[in-house]
């Protein structure tokens, strides 16, 4: 299995005898030490949250967001190396707008995520290029209202001819998740980084296949979460950062946003009680901290 | 000299022989957008304490010579007009920007569109930047003055005067104007095209000068505003009769309004009217 020495693993866009890319696999080594990332997709909304590992207690709280705002209504978090990210970011971004540029409308999460595999994917085909040392987590909402046209004068004719059919609507949420390798799939709920495997167990607990979970109970499951995928690099202290993005009428009408504090410190102090009952001691050992 | 424009300066037939057009170019030059063709007319504004009334009625109208634009043939320059169709009548001028401003647009649609375009995607890449702190009033119309400077030094201007209104930096009422020739301007009342004439006289006279401005109330701003709307109705032929109206104020943002009727206009004087001097019944 192990290849190292054997030459096949020197450089990007080289197969090995068994049709693999080792660069690529080294990549996402650099990956599984990024903090953990998780999205969750609700039936009304979509939310992102990262575990910020805390490096230095000069750090501001607070500072250093590290989910970005795509358009109005993607996030996208990541886990991996920050400048890789940085990037994917601001590629997404020239993505979403030139997509506006075009067809004067917001991209479709789909078409969004198609683009950026495609992009992650074409560092792997070349020598003189190295691989995305990332997992990114882009979530979306598409509008499931009658959208304008960007820069629309009128409202047109009512009825007839260029009239408007009452009634269609679609759209909802999106969540992707996009690997090094440009490979990404749509997912009920994503995790990468350090803790993901821990993180995978409990979205799977969640059953979000049958789309019930709201996104305020979203929001204390994904707090929850975050603190559970934690709980095996505890000696590091880490900031929890949340994002969502909910339906038309809901609290973010649409857009992508901050959790507001009030609502992300309740989640959080409940994500802490929920792990006081799992462990006693621990518990103690964090209030104490406090 | 004959009365044709497009033979002036040429050789004449009678002394030179028939002109041989082979030496002419077929394409012409570039002319980019040099005439407005669906154009919307006055935009109307005023400040009071507490923020801005903006307003513009909701015709796009075609411009009396918009077909000149469809001169293909370099020696035969053919002249049509469609006359002054107000074509569109449910063309909404104002535009929110933010929560705290409002922009008024005159003159030709299309780029009023591209304009709007542009506000929109600046508005997204500054959400992505400005962590919370948001454009005022006073940085968009520089912005705005900046894209207005540059098109017309390009010779490719956006034909359009442009009325910004909202909150300046220290949330203090603003209102400037910048045009297609990137001129700009501040007044505590402002009125483009026709309104320029017949609005302004009437605002200022309810807001004099800068020093007013503290003494005015919202009511009476949207009752001005209102009024004038009415007199350009009256005497604008470019103007309908439904228009938007816009109230920017710190405490309640940007209320807009895009659908109004004119109300209260009078007619019945013209009962009492009969001919055109000599006529008595």
């Amino acid at each position: 299995m192990t290849s190292i020495g054997t030459g096949y693993d020197l450089s990007n866009s080289i197969f090995s005898p068994d049709g693999r890319n080792f660069q690529v696999e080294y990549a996402i080594k650099a990956v599984e030490n990024g903090g953990t990332s998780i999205g969750i997709r609700c039936k009304d909304g979509v939310i992102l949250a990262v575990e910020k590992i805390i490096t230095s207690k000069l750090l501001k709280k607070g500072a250093n967001k590290r989910i970005a705002t795509v358009d109005r209504n993607f996030g996208v978090a990541f886990s991996g190396l920050i400048p890789d990210g940085r990037h994917f970011v601001s590629r997404a971004r020239e993505e979403a707008s030139s997509w506006r540029s075009l067809y004067k409308s917001p991209i479709p999460t789909a078409s969004l995520a198609e683009r950026l595999g495609s992009y992650v994917q074409m560092y792997t085909l070349y020598q003189y290029v190295r691989p995305f040392g990332i997992t990114a987590i882009v979530g979306g909402w598409d509008s499931e209202g009658e959208l304008e046209v960007d820069g629309q004068v009128g409202s047109g004719s009512k009825t007839g001819g260029g009239g408007k059919v009452p009634g269609i609507n679609s759209g909802g949420p999106g969540l992707y998740m996009i690997e090094p390798s440009g490979l990404y799939w749509g997912y009920y709920g994503a995790a990468t980084g350090k803790g993901r495997q821990a993180a995978k167990s409990e979205l799977e607990k969640l059953d979000l296949a049958a789309e019930t979970l709201s996104l305020e109970q979203g929001v204390k499951e994904a707090a929850r979460i975050i603190y559970i995928a934690h709980e095996d690099s505890k000696d590091k202290e880490f900031e929890l950062e949340m994002t969502w993005i909910s339906k038309r009428d809901g609290p973010t009408k649409g857009r992508h946003e901050q959790v507001p504090k009030d609502i992300l410190e309740e989640a959080e102090k409940a994500a802490k009680k929920a792990l006081e009952g799992e462990d006693e001691e621990e518990a103690v050992a964090e209030t104490m901290e406090e | 000299m004959n009365h044709l424009p497009q033979a002036w300066g040429r050789p004449r037939d009678d002394i030179y022989g028939a002109y041989d057009h082979s030496y002419l170019q077929s394409s012409g030059p570039i002319t980019h957008t040099q005439k407005p063709v669906v154009t919307g007319t006055s935009v109307l504004a005023v400040k009071f304490k507490d923020g801005v009334v903006i307003a513009a009625d909701n015709l796009g109208g075609l411009r009396k010579s918009c077909t000149d634009l469809l001169l293909v043939n370099a020696d035969i320059w053919v002249e049509a007009s469609y006359g002054s169709l107000a074509r569109f009548t449910d063309v909404k001028r104002l535009r929110s920007f933010n929560s705290t401003s409002v922009i008024g647009i005159g003159g030709d649609v299309s780029d009023m569109q591209y304009i709007d375009r542009l506000l929109n995607s600046l508005s997204i890449t500054e959400s992505h930047s400005s962590d919370g702190h948001i454009l005022s009033a006073a940085n968009l119309h520089t912005y705005l003055s900046k894209v207005m400077y540059k098109r017309r030094t390009d010779i490719n201007p956006l034909w359009n005067q442009i009325l910004v209104a909202g909150l300046d930096g220290d949330e203090k009422p603003f209102l400037a104007s910048v045009d297609l020739l990137g001129t700009t301007f501040s007044s505590p009342t402002l009125a483009t095209g026709f309104g320029a004439h017949l609005a302004q006289p009437l605002l200022r006279q309810v807001v004099g000068s800068e020093e007013d401005v503290p003494s005015i109330t919202r009511e009476k701003a949207v009752e001005a505003i209102k009024e004038c709307m009415k007199v350009l109705f009256y005497r604008d032929a470019r103007s309908i009769d439904r228009y938007s109206i816009a109230v920017v104020t710190k405490a309640g943002g940007v209320e807009l309004k895009e659908d109004e009727q004119l109300e209260g206009q009078s007619w019945a004087f013209a009962e009492t009217i009969r001919g055109y001097g000599t006529q008595v019944a």
